[in-house]
C-alpha cells in the first residue's frame, strides 16, 4: 500500500511538473528544442515509474510505530525551527536547545542533555568560529 | 613515461607542507567518521565539504582534504565491524563476519592491524590502477561528442541502481527526481526562469551541497533516532583490543587473499554502480570458495576472511575514481559527492580535466598515495586511539553531526532559507530510504542534470533537431547497449546478490551508498 500511495504522490508530482514545464517562458534566443523539452522527458519518466509503483508495489516497508513516527516528525520540526530562529536568536542559543533536544530524545537524562547542548554549542563556536574563522549566525547578543 | 613525470609533478604538489598537513587531518577525520557506526564515507565527505569550502581553501587543498577523508573512512569502516560487530558503513559489512569472531577470540588487535594492512594493499594497488587506466579511458572519452556524452550520462543513471537496488523503477524514479530538481532555476541556454514560481531564493537553482548534506547526513540522524529513541545502543560492549603489532606470519598467509580481493575490488569499483559494497562482497564470497570450501574456518575468525573484503572495499574506492575523473561519471555515492566538490570548485571532470588541469588530477592522485601511507602509519600503531572514539556514546555524537552539517551549510550560504531547505531534504531522504528509493541517483541527477541537458541540446543543434543523432555513431550505440544491459541485468541477478548480502548483514543500520 505504501508504494501505491507513493506512486500516487509521484504521479501528482509528475503531472504538476509537466504542467509547470509547459508554462516556461521562451526567450528571444531559443535553440532547436528549447527549454521545455528536457523537463518534459524528465516529467514523463517520473510519471511512468509512478504508474509502475501503483501497478506493481513492493512489499510493505517497516514503518515505525505511531509514537516513533511522531518522534521523527518532532525532530524534523525542531531542526526546522532551529533554522527559522537562527538569525534571530543566534548560533549558541539555537544550537544549545536543538542539540539538547536531540540528545535527550536519544536517551540522555534531561539535565545532562542540556550540559551536552551547551558544550556542543560552545565547542563548535570555539573550533569553527574562533579558530577556523567561519561565519556563524549572530544573535542579539553577538553570538 | 609521460604519466610518470606528471605523477612526479603531482607529488611536488601533494608534498607541500600545507597539503601534507591537510592530508593528515583528512585521514584522521576520515578514519573517525568511518569508525563511527552509521557514518560512512559518503556522509563523512558530505558533512565536511561545506566546511572545507567556507575555509576558503583552494581547489587542490580542498580536494586533498576531502579525498583523504574518503580513503580514511574506507579504512575506518573496519574498526566498528571488528570491535562491535556493527559495520560503520555498507562496504565494511563483510568484515564483521570474521573480524568480530577474531575479536571474540582475543585477536581484536591483530584483526585490526591485518585489516589496516589489507586496506593499504587494496588502496595502494588500485591507485596504481587508476594511474594506468584513467589516461587510457581519457583517450576514448576524447572521441565523445555531445550526443555520446548524453548517452554516457544515461549509462550512469541506468547502471547506478546497480545491485544495491532490485527495483529498477525506483532507481529510475530517483534519477528523474534529481534531474527534475536540477532544472530549477535559470535555464543556462536561454536564461528563462524554470520552476521557480517567482521565489527569489530559487533563481540560482538549488545548491547541490544542500541536497547532499540533507539527504545523506540529516536523513542518517533521523534513521538513527528512529532506531534508538529513548535508549541509544551503548558502545560499552566494545571488545578489548589486545595485542596490536601485526603478526607477520599471519600477514604473509593472507597476502594471496589480499591480492585476489584487490583485483575483484578494483574491478567492481570501475564498473559504474557496483561500488565498494559489491567489491567486498565478491572478495569475501570468492575467497571463501577458494580457500574454505567446506566452510570450516570462514565465519569463525579466519584472518583471510578479514583480509579479502578489506582489500576489496578499499580497492573499489580507488577503482571508482577512474570513471569519475576520466569521464566525469561517478560510480558510487561517495564519488558522486566528490564530483560535487569538483563542480563546486569550477573544475569539470572528464577528459579535458587531464589536459586543462593536470596539476589538479596528478596532485590529487599523488595525494592518494601519500594519504595511503599516512593511513597505514596511523591505522596500525594508533588503532587503540581510534577505538577510544567508540566509547563516546553515539547518542551524543549524532546530534553533533547534525549541528556540524548546519554550521557547514550556513557558513557557506549565509542563508537560513537554505538551512530550512536542507532540513526538508533530510526528511525527504528519510521517507525515500524507508520506501527503498536509492538516494545516490537523486544526488547524481541534481549534479549532472544541467550538463546532461546542455549536451542533449547541443547534439540537437548539430543535427538540426533530428533525434536519430543519439544513435548516430557506433560509440553511441555501444553506450546504449551498455545502458540497457546495466538497467536490465540487476533485475535478473540483483535480487539474488542482494538477498545474499542481506543474509550476511548483522544489523539493519548501515549508511547510504559508499
Amino acid at each position: 500500500m505504501s508504494d501505491r500511495i507513493f506512486g500516487g504522490f509521484g504521479l501528482a508530482l509528475a503531472l504538476f511538473y509537466i504542467w509547470a514545464a509547459s508554462i516556461i517562458k521562451d526567450s528571444f534566443m531559443v535553440d532547436v528544442i528549447g527549454p521545455r523539452a528536457f523537463p518534459y522527458i524528465v516529467g514523463s519518466v517520473l510519471a511512468i515509474t509512478s504508474i509502475y509503483f501503483i501497478l506493481r508495489p513492493d512489499d510493505e516497508p517497516e514503518w515505525p510505530a505511531a509514537r516513533d513516527l511522531l518522534e521523527i516528525l518532532a525532530a524534523t520540526v525542531v531542526m526546522f525551527l532551529y533554522a527559522w530562529f537562527l538569525s534571530d536568536l543566534g548560533f549558541i542559543l539555537c544550537t544549545t536547545f536543538a542539540t539538547a533536544y536531540l540528545t535527550w530524545r536519544l536517551g540522555t537524562a534531561p539535565l545532562w542533555s542540556l550540559v551536552v547542548g551547551v558544550l556542543t554549542a560552545v565547542g563548535i563556536y570555539v573550533v569553527f568560529h574562533l579558530l577556523l574563522g567561519l561565519a556563524l549566525a549572530e544573535g542579539p547578543l553577538g553570538f | 613515461m609521460e604519466t610518470l613525470s606528471l605523477l612526479m609533478d603531482g607529488f611536488a604538489v601533494a608534498l607541500q607542507p600545507q597539503n601534507l598537513f591537510l592530508a593528515v587531518i583528512g585521514c584522521f577525520l576520515g578514519t573517525l567518521m568511518g569508525a563511527l557506526p552509521g557514518l560512512g564515507p559518503a556522509n563523512g565527505v558530505a558533512i565536511l565539504i561545506p566546511i572545507a569550502f567556507s575555509l576558503g581553501l583552494g581547489p587542490i587543498p580542498s580536494l586533498i582534504l576531502l579525498t583523504s577523508v574518503y580513503y580514511g573512512a574506507m579504512y575506518g569502516g573496519r574498526i566498528s565491524s571488528i570491535l562491535l560487530n556493527i559495520p560503520g558503513d555498507e562496504p565494511a559489512m563483510m568484515t564483521c563476519l570474521d573480524g568480530y569472531p577474531m575479536a571474540r577470540k582475543g585477536q581484536a588487535g591483530e584483526a585490526l592491524s591485518l585489516g589496516g594492512v589489507a586496506s593499504f594493499v587494496g588502496a595502494f594497488v588500485s591507485t596504481c590502477g587508476l594511474v594506468i587506466l584513467a589516461p587510457q579511458l581519457v583517450k576514448i572519452a576524447l572521441l565523445f561528442g555531445p550526443a555520446e556524452y548524453f548517452v554516457l550520462f544515461t549509462v550512469a543513471f541506468a547502471t547506478l541502481g546497480g545491485v544495491s537496488s532490485t527495483n529498477q523503477a525506483k532507481s529510475a524514479f530517483a534519477a528523474a527526481l534529481g534531474l527534475g530538481i536540477a532544472m530549477i532555476g535559470s535555464d543556462s541556454q536561454t536564461g528563462s526562469q524554470r520552476f521557480t514560481f517567482g521565489e527569489i531564493h530559487l533563481f540560482d537553482g538549488i545548491d547541490f551541497l544542500i541536497a547532499i548534506v540533507g539527504l545523506f547526513a540529516l536523513s542518517e540522524v533521523l534513521i538513527f533516532l528512529e532506531h534508538h529513541r529513548g535508549g541509544a545502543v551503548g558502545t560499552s560492549g566494545a571488545t578489548k583490543v589486545g595485542r596490536i603489532l601485526p603478526d607477520f606470519a599471519m600477514i604473509r598467509r593472507c597476502l594471496p587473499s589480499m591480492a585476489r580481493g584487490t583485483g575483484l575490488g578494483f574491478f567492481s569499483g570501475v564498473l559504474p554502480g557496483a561500488g565498494a559494497s559489491l567489491g567486498s562482497f565478491l572478495a569475501y564470497s570468492l575467497e571463501k570458495q577458494a580457500v574454505d570450501r567446506d566452510g570450516k574456518t570462514f565465519g569463525k575468525g579466519d584472518p583471510r576472511g578479514v583480509a579479502a573484503p578489506e582489500a576489496g572495499n578499499n580497492a573499489a574506492a580507488g577503482g571508482a575514481l577512474v570513471p569519475m575523473l576520466s569521464l566525469g561519471v561517478p560510480g558510487s555515492g561517495t564519488t558522486a559527492v566528490l564530483l560535487a566538490v569538483l563542480l563546486q570548485l569550477n573544475i569539470t571532470p572528464g577528459p579535458l580535466l587531464f589536459t586543462k588541469n593536470p596539476d589538479v588530477v596528478w596532485g590529487l592522485i599523488a595525494a592518494l598515495f601519500v594519504g595511503n601511507i599516512i593511513l597505514l602509519l596511523m591505522n596500525v600503531p594508533l588503532v587503540g586511539l581510534f577505538t577510544r572514539v567508540l566509547l563516546v556514546p553515539t547518542r551524543i555524537l549524532m546530534p553533533v553531526v547534525a549541528m556540524i552539517s548546519f554550521v557547514g551549510i550556513y557558513s557557506i550560504t549565509g542563508s537560513t532559507f537554505d538551512v530550512m531547505l536542507m532540513v526538508a531534504f533530510g526528511f525527504a531522504g528519510w521517507v525515500l530510504r524507508k520506501l527503498d528509493v536509492p538516494l545516490v541517483p537523486v544526488i547524481l541527477g541534481i549534479l549532472l542534470g544541467n550538463q546532461m541537458e546542455v549536451n542533449l541540446r547541443r547534439a540537437m543543434t548539430i543535427s538540426d533537431g533530428d533525434w536519430l543523432i543519439l544513435v548516430g555513431s557506433p560509440l553511441a550505440i555501444i553506450l546504449w547497449l551498455v545502458a540497457i544491459a546495466g538497467f536490465v541485468l540487476p533485475m535478473l541477478v540483483g535480487r539474488r546478490v542482494k538477498s545474499r548480502m542481506e543474509a550476511q548483514r548483522p544489523e539493519d543500520e548501515v549508511s547510504v551508498g559508499d
